[in-house]
């Protein structure tokens, strides 16, 4: 079974977002970009999955300018296979639109799993595996926490509201992932050199005759506002106190 | 401008949750006319509840055998093809929501705005939303023509009040065919007779300052003497202190108490996204330069394994 991961370029976690001072978007100038971390846990959980023998290739997907070739590249490092970058410069990828492009993929490739992060940590939109596996008419597990794969069907535990629930869904399917499902591995140096010499082919977005969707404007970016410092307290009388006389307590 | 807006209840088979009401709040704020719908096996008691709050015109339920389990993809054609006479599709931001619109959406062809905090203005349709973990705010247009689809961030919302009369229910039947390469097992869920984390007015939270599953009992009794839900941090419950339905943040509970405590958390974007709604947050921290300190109402530096039984004491 071949599996297909998405990985997509964002702002590193670690980072700190500022708004630009005009409001039409945020500062990416020098600012340090990694692989969603949800996609890291994706690739990971598929590099486990083939390493058990229930897959025989990992593919990863990115969608975006030539610069994710560099995510890209982290992800074969990582152990994948082989990636695929459908270049789309300078588009506002949304989700819908995104998942409409992974299905050409899908439809190319045939995998017999698509893991996804459970959201990109930039637009935090938390749509694109649900609108895939929407498009493709194939069963979806969100937020996955634990993943079985069983002959042609998957056991998902997800992480719900109001615990852990599991469902069980015939392949092909989509999971979606949360962030106990594994811990992504460290990649070494020789990883990464190996990573330099493995196929990653780059389709042009409009050679697959993807047909834009309706998308969002966005009118402004703000910052968000801003909690002030309060006041530091010296022992717990103080405390409660405080908390009484602002009739919390 | 009169909009017809459907609002998707999330329940349990017995009880309507309390988000519904809160995401009602936002769909009020569109000004039209809210159909609530549920989808059940027997939607009776979940459909009188959603019957009694303020601004819904009417309820429908959609019964039969498939809706009695929450699957997205049972649900998301039913919404789809339902969807069709409204121009707005709302649901809470929850796991439930955040689990089917997107992939109704997908099947309508129209994009989603995740998480709506506010309805900036609804003849503009434009809605304001968090990116970046909260680091950004954004105000989103939904172009003409196309359906208003969108989860609602609850913490941003008050629940809509109960009406003074109920609305009346109606049973409809959705011709959509249903798949069966999906199969529900079971829930797992640890009965707790605490508040309920997303609407209690006082939560306490532990982090990976608390050490172990073991001492998160300083935090429940803390919590039971307040009255109070108990929430925690990514790490505590990767730590596999507390489970993780209790995980506050950007990718767990988006929370708005009107009292939160921070216990040996140390305030990490991720985590504050999480909070940033509250009325007043008080963190308790041995280390003076966590960066939970930063946004907190009040600090207090010091081992929490001293000053919570002394709080609790205090607190009488
Ligand atoms: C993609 C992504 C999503 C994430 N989503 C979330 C999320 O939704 N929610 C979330 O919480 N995190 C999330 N995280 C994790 C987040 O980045 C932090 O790692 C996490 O919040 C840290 O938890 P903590 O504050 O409990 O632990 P730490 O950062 O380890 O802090 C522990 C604190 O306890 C204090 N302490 C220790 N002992 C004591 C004592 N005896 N008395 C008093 N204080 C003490 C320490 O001084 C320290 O400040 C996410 C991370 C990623 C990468």
């Amino acid at each position: 079974m071949k599996i297909l991961v998405t990985v997509k370029r964002v702002i590193d976690y670690n980072v700190r977002v500022q708004v630009k001072r005009d409001g039409s978007g945020v500062e990416t100038d020098g600012v340090k970009m990694s692989v969603n971390p949800f996609d890291e846990i994706a690739v990971e959980e598929a590099l486990r999955l083939r390493e058990a023998g229930v897959a025989s290739e990992v593919v990863v997907a990115s969608i975006g300018s030539a610069d994710c070739q560099q995510q890209l590249r982290t992800a074969l490092a990582m152990g994948a296979d082989r990636a695929i970058l459908v270049r789309a410069d300078d588009i506002d990828m949304q989700p819908l639109y995104a998942a409409r492009t992974l299905l050409k993929l899908v439809e190319k490739e045939a995998p017999g799993l698509v893991i996804t992060g459970k959201q990109a940590i930039d637009d935090d939109c938390n749509q694109t595996g649900q609108m895939l596996a929407a498009l493709w008419g194939r069963p979806q597990a969100t937020f996955a926490s634990e993943l079985k794969v069983d002959g042609d069907s998957a056991t998902t535990v997800r992480e719900v509201d109001a615990g852990l629930e599991t469902i069980r869904v015939q392949l092909p399917a989509v999971v979606t992932t949360d962030l106990r499902l594994n811990e992504p591995r460290f990649v070494k140096m020789p990883d990464i050199m190996k990573a330099k010499r493995k196929p990653l082919e780059e389709i042009a977005l409009a050679d697959l005759g993807v047909e834009a969707p309706p998308g969002l404007e966005t009118l402004t970016y703000a910052p968000p506002p801003q909690r002030s410092r309060g006041e530091m307290v010296e022992d717990v009388p103080t405390l409660v106190s405080a908390l009484k006389s602002r009739g919390v307590l | 401008m009169s909009m017809k807006v459907l609002l998707l209840a999330e329940h349990d088979g017995n009880t309507l949750n309390p988000s519904t009401a809160r995401a009602l709040a936002c769909a009020n704020g569109l000004g039209g006319e809210v159909h609530v719908v549920v989808f059940a096996a027997s939607a009776g008691d979940v459909a009188n509840a959603a019957a009694q709050l303020e601004g819904v015109a009417k309820v429908l339920t959609v019964e039969r055998a498939e809706n009695g389990v929450p699957l997205a993809a049972v649900l998301a054609p039913q919404i789809a093809a339902l969807a069709d006479g409204y121009d707005a599709v709302l649901a809470p931001s929850t796991t439930f929501g955040k689990d089917v619109l997107p992939r109704a959406a997908a099947l309508l062809g129209a994009p989603q705005v995740s998480d709506i905090m506010e309805v900036v203005d609804a003849g503009a349709r434009s809605f304001r939303r968090p990116m970046y973990a909260g680091n950004a705010i954004v105000d989103v247009k939904v172009p003409e023509g196309v359906k208003i689809i969108g989860t609602v961030r609850t913490a941003s919302f008050q629940a809509a009040a109960e009406g003074a009369s109920a609305a009346p229910i109606e049973a409809v039947s959705v011709a959509a065919e249903l798949p069966s390469h999906s199969e529900y097992i079971g829930l797992a869920t640890q009965q707790s007779e605490r508040p309920d984390l997303q609407s209690a007015p006082r939560v306490v939270s532990g982090g990976r300052g608390v050490g172990s599953e073991e001492n998160f009992r300083v935090i429940f009794s803390l919590a039971d003497k307040l009255g109070a839900a108990v929430g925690a941090s990514r790490a505590a419950v990767d730590a596999g202190y507390v489970p993780n339905d209790m995980q506050v943040g950007q990718t767990g509970k988006i929370i708005a108490p009107d009292l939160y405590l921070a216990i040996g958390i140390s305030g990490a974007i991720q985590h504050v996204t999480g909070i940033k709604d509250a009325g007043i947050i008080v963190a308790i921290n041995k280390d003076p330069e966590a960066p939970i300190f930063e946004i907190a109402d009040y600090g207090l530096v010091g081992d929490l394994f001293t000053l919570l039984p002394e709080l609790e004491t205090a607190i009488g």
